[in-house]
C-alpha cells in the first residue's frame, strides 16, 4: 500500500514538474517563466527527499528555487520583461 | 497559444530529442525502479557507508566524502565559485552605474516588518546547517546559500541598503585562506594535503567531533554566504 502511494506521489510530482517546465519554455513572460522554473526546482528537491538524498534536496531548494530565480529576476528587471515576437503574452 | 513553427525545421530537433531519450532509456532500463544500482558487498558506496564514521568521525557520510575523501575537489569547487563571482563582479561593475528608473511600488509594512523578524532566524538556521554539517543533512554550501538567500530577501525588500562589499570580500578571502590553511596543516602534520589529523578527537555524533571537518565546513559556509550575497548585491546594481 505504501509502495503504491509512493509511486503515485512520484508520478503526480513528475507530471507537475514536466508541465511546469513546458509552460516555462512556451511562456513569453520571462518573470512567469522564471517563477515556473523555480517551481520545477522545488518539486525536484521534494523528489530528492523521496529518494532519501536530503543533502542534495537542500542544495536544490536553496540554489535552484531561491538564488537562481532572484538572479534571473534581477537581470530581467534591468532588461525587458517580455520576449520579442508573436505568440502568447 | 504558440506561433506556428515551420515543421520541417523542427524535425532534426525532434529526432535528436528522441535519440537522447532512447539512449537514456537504454542505459537505465536495466536498473529497477527505486532500487539501488549496486548492492554488492564490495562496492565503493558500501565501503564509504560502513567505514566512513570510524575513519573520519563524521556521522553524515556525504560530508565525509565531500570534505574528507575528496576534499581536494571541494577546494577546486570553491575556487570555481570564487572565480565565477569575481568574473561577474568585474563585468557588472564595468557597466554604467545603476538603474535610475522609476522606483517600483514600495514594500508594505507587513513585508518590511516580516523581513526584520525572519532575517535573524534564517541566518541562524544557515549557521546551524553548516556548523552541524558533519551530523545532519546539509553542510557548508547549503548553509552558506541559506544565509545568502536571507540577505537577498533583505536586499530586495530594502533597496536602499548598501551591501558592505569590503567586509564581504574580506570574510570571503579569510574563509578561503583558512580552508587552504587547514589543508596545509594536514600536509605539515599528516603528510597529506587536507589530511584529517585530529579525526579521533571527540565522539562520533557529538558537535565537537570529526576533527577538521566542521572547521572546513564553517569556512566554506562563510565563504559561500559572503560570495553569494556580494554577487546578488552587485547584480541588483545601484550601489556597486
Amino acid at each position: 500500500m505504501m509502495e503504491e502511494l509512493f509511486i503515485a506521489l512520484w508520478v503526480i510530482m513528475s507530471i507537475l514538474a514536466i508541465s511546469m517546465a513546458i509552460h516555462a519554455v512556451l511562456s513569453r513572460d520571462l518573470i512567469k517563466a522564471t517563477i515556473l522554473m523555480a517551481g520545477v526546482s522545488l518539486i525536484a528537491s521534494f523528489l530528492f527527499v523521496l529518494l532519501r538524498a536530503p543533502d542534495v534536496a537542500m542544495a536544490e531548494a536553496s540554489i535552484g528555487s531561491a538564488l537562481t530565480a532572484i538572479i534571473l529576476v534581477l537581470a530581467i528587471r534591468n532588461t525587458k520583461r517580455f520576449e520579442e515576437g508573436g505568440g502568447e503574452k | 497559444m504558440m506561433e506556428r513553427y515551420d515543421i520541417h525545421r523542427s524535425i532534426p530537433a525532434i529526432l535528436l530529442a528522441l535519440l537522447v531519450a532512447a539512449t537514456i532509456f537504454y542505459a537505465f532500463v536495466e536498473v529497477g525502479f527505486g532500487e539501488p544500482e549496486v548492492d554488492k558487498e564490495d562496492s565503493v558506496s558500501n565501503r564509504f557507508i560502513s567505514n566512513s564514521t570510524q575513519e573520519t568521525g563524521s556521522s553524515n557520510f556525504v560530508t565525509a566524502v565531500v570534505v574528507n575523501y575528496r576534499g581536494f575537489d571541494t577546494l577546486g569547487e570553491v575556487t570555481v565559485l570564487f572565480l565565477a563571482s569575481a568574473g561577474m563582479g568585474a563585468i557588472v561593475s564595468a557597466l554604467p552605474a545603476g538603474d535610475k528608473r522609476k522606483r517600483p511600488i514600495p514594500p508594505s509594512l507587513i513585508l518590511t516588518a516580516g523581513t526584520r523578524l525572519v532575517l535573524p532566524l534564517i541566518i541562524l538556521f544557515g549557521a546551524y546547517v553548516f556548523v552541524h554539517g558533519h551530523l545532519s543533512p546539509g553542510g557548508g554550501f547549503q548553509g552558506g546559500v541559506i544565509i545568502a538567500s536571507g540577505l537577498l530577501l533583505y536586499i530586495v525588500i530594502f533597496p536602499e541598503w548598501k551591501a558592505p562589499h569590503k567586509a564581504l570580500a574580506l570574510s570571503e578571502s579569510l574563509a578561503g585562506l583558512s580552508f587552504a590553511g587547514i589543508g596545509i596543516i594536514g600536509l605539515a602534520v599528516g603528510g597529506i594535503f587536507l589530511d584529517n589529523v585530529i579525526s579521533g578527537l571527540g565522539e562520533a555524533g557529538m558537535l565537537v567531533s570529526a576533527g577538521l571537518i566542521p572547521l572546513i565546513y564553517i569556512a566554506i559556509g562563510i565563504k559561500v554566504g559572503a560570495e553569494m550575497t556580494g554577487l546578488v548585491a552587485r547584480m541588483k546594481g545601484g550601489d556597486a
